[in-house]
């Protein structure tokens, strides 16, 4: 039934982080159940464009194919998502995919997302269970709390958010949405608040949750529906908090 | 920047804005309204507001300071951003980008309303009453200049205090956010009411 149909794609390429990008199309035979990624493979197994020249094969990344990793976020008709969960059947066409352009790219449709890896350390985005003696299981969370905190905890660092968030740019040092919601899922870990101050003065600095214009792109996009906005608004309120009972209050430690 | 001051600049401006800028901004629109009962009415208002006493104090420090922080911090807000609101078509985006569009509008609005009806005044010694106002406003262009700007700033107050409300904590849940928006949008309304009314009573109201 599907014999002799057809898949469009253009892709923007692009060689090296320095190089100039350009835009590729290719025709593959259609498949039933096809997704981006095995519309890629396709390519890669016959790396010939429309115009019936070889190329080299396009190059992206990829971890899990079932969206938990992250890492084969691309935007896919002009939208940020993962490449392993859009189906060709769902898709207008040609399908146009894009590398995500707040980040700096790799190759063809990888980029770099150090700088949300960075961002994560720098709110210290862990839980601390080492020491120099054994600080025993920790204290219990209460259920309700546990759910409430795994939906926070899907985030996957896919950088979709990033993209989507008009206050992320090359001209901004905003550090986006996603590292923000971590600290609220840290901060609500019992052992995790054992940095809450520390989180709190981070993103009370440069860059962080202040640069928030509140435009919500992010709660909007997220693959995984997490409560960016509602994180954001939460650690608002924590930061009008802590910043009253730093300024008033001379005991105010934790 | 290097110096963490960010946060505290951000959180200032988002303050500024609405104490005491937006309570200035709605005492002036409602002083204002005073132009309906006619100009005998508006010009005894305008003097009341004239001769209050500390009245350059009132103005610096209520006024000119807080909006001049307000404006150029904004200024450079607006030019951070990269609007992206033909990829993401969403409410709040449009929100978003109408906050930074009606926030230039309004500061080449106030900026030249400022200039014409309080220092040009002031350096010429010109009274400022209903004859003025009538004189401007009976230029169409000029009616239209003040329609754009007034709106804009109606706008970008009642939006404002929307993001307020998040900035400092206030609306937290998705709940809370959709409630507020419709309050926004009433005082949006209500707001421009007032401030069209006001403009019209100028033209229509024999000085």
């Amino acid at each position: 039934m599907s014999e002799g149909k057809t898949v469009t794609l253009i892709i923007k390429r692009q060689d090296g982080p320095d190089s100039t990008s350009y835009t590729e199309e290719f025709n593959i035979p259609y498949r039933e159940n096809m997704n981006v990624i095995s519309a890629l493979m396709e390519i890669r197994r016959n790396p010939v464009n429309a115009k019936g020249e070889k190329t080299t094969p396009v190059y992206w990344e990829m971890g899990c194919l079932e969206e938990v990793c992250g890492a084969c976020s691309m935007n896919i008709n002009g939208k940020p998502r993962q490449a392993c969960t859009a189906l060709i059947d769902q898709l207008e066409q040609p399908i146009r995919l894009e590398p995500m352009s707040t980040f700096p790219v790799v190759r063809d449709l990888a980029v770099d997302r150090s700088r949300m890896f960075d961002s994560l350390k720098r709110v210290k985005a862990w839980i601390p269970i080492d020491g120099t003696y054994d600080l025993g299981p920790g204290p219990r969370m209460p259920e309700t709390k546990r759910q409430w905190a795994y939906e926070l905890s899907k985030c996957m660092t896919c950088g979709v958010c990033l993209e989507a968030c008009p206050n992320v740019n090359s001209k901004s040092n905003f550090i986006g949405p996603a590292p923000l919601s971590q600290v609220r899922l840290f901060n609500a870990h019992p052992t995790g608040a054992y940095h809450k101050k520390e989180r709190m003065e981070t993103i009370m600095g440069d860059g962080g949750l202040a640069n928030c214009g509140n435009s919500q792109n992010c709660v909007q996009s997220c693959p995984k529906g997490i409560p960016l906005t509602t994180s954001i608004a939460a650690l608002n309120r924590e930061a009008t908090v802590q910043s009253f009972k730093s300024f008033f209050g001379s005991d105010y430690n934790v | 920047m290097s110096d963490n001051r960010e946060y505290f600049y951000r959180r200032l401006h988002s303050l500024l804005g609405v104490i005491p800028v937006g309570i200035f901004l709605v005492q002036h629109l409602i002083v204002n309204n005073f132009a309906r009962y006619g100009a005998e009415s508006f010009n005894r208002a305008a003097a009341f507001m004239e001769n209050l006493p500390f009245r350059y104090f009132l103005e610096v420090f209520v006024i000119f300071l807080p909006l001049l922080f307000h404006a150029i911090y904004g200024v450079y807000i607006a030019f951070t951003a990269k609007n992206n609101v033909s990829r993401f078509g969403f409410f709040r985006n449009w929100m978003f980008y109408l906050q930074r569009i009606t926030g230039i509008i309004t500061l080449i609005f106030v900026v030249w309303h400022a200039w014409e009806t309080r220092f040009a005044t002031a350096i010429n010694g010109t009274e400022v009453n209903f004859a003025l106002m009538q004189g401007i406003l009976e230029n169409p262009f000029m009616l239209g200049f003040y329609i754009v700007g007034v709106v804009s700033a109606v706008f970008h107050f009642a939006n404002g205090l929307w993001s307020f409300a998040v900035s400092w904590g206030i609306t937290v849940t998705p709940r809370s956010q959709v409630v507020f928006t419709y309050i926004s949008l009433f005082i949006f309304v209500a707001l421009s009411y007032i401030s069209i009314s006001t403009l019209f009573a100028f033209i229509t109201t024999q000085g």
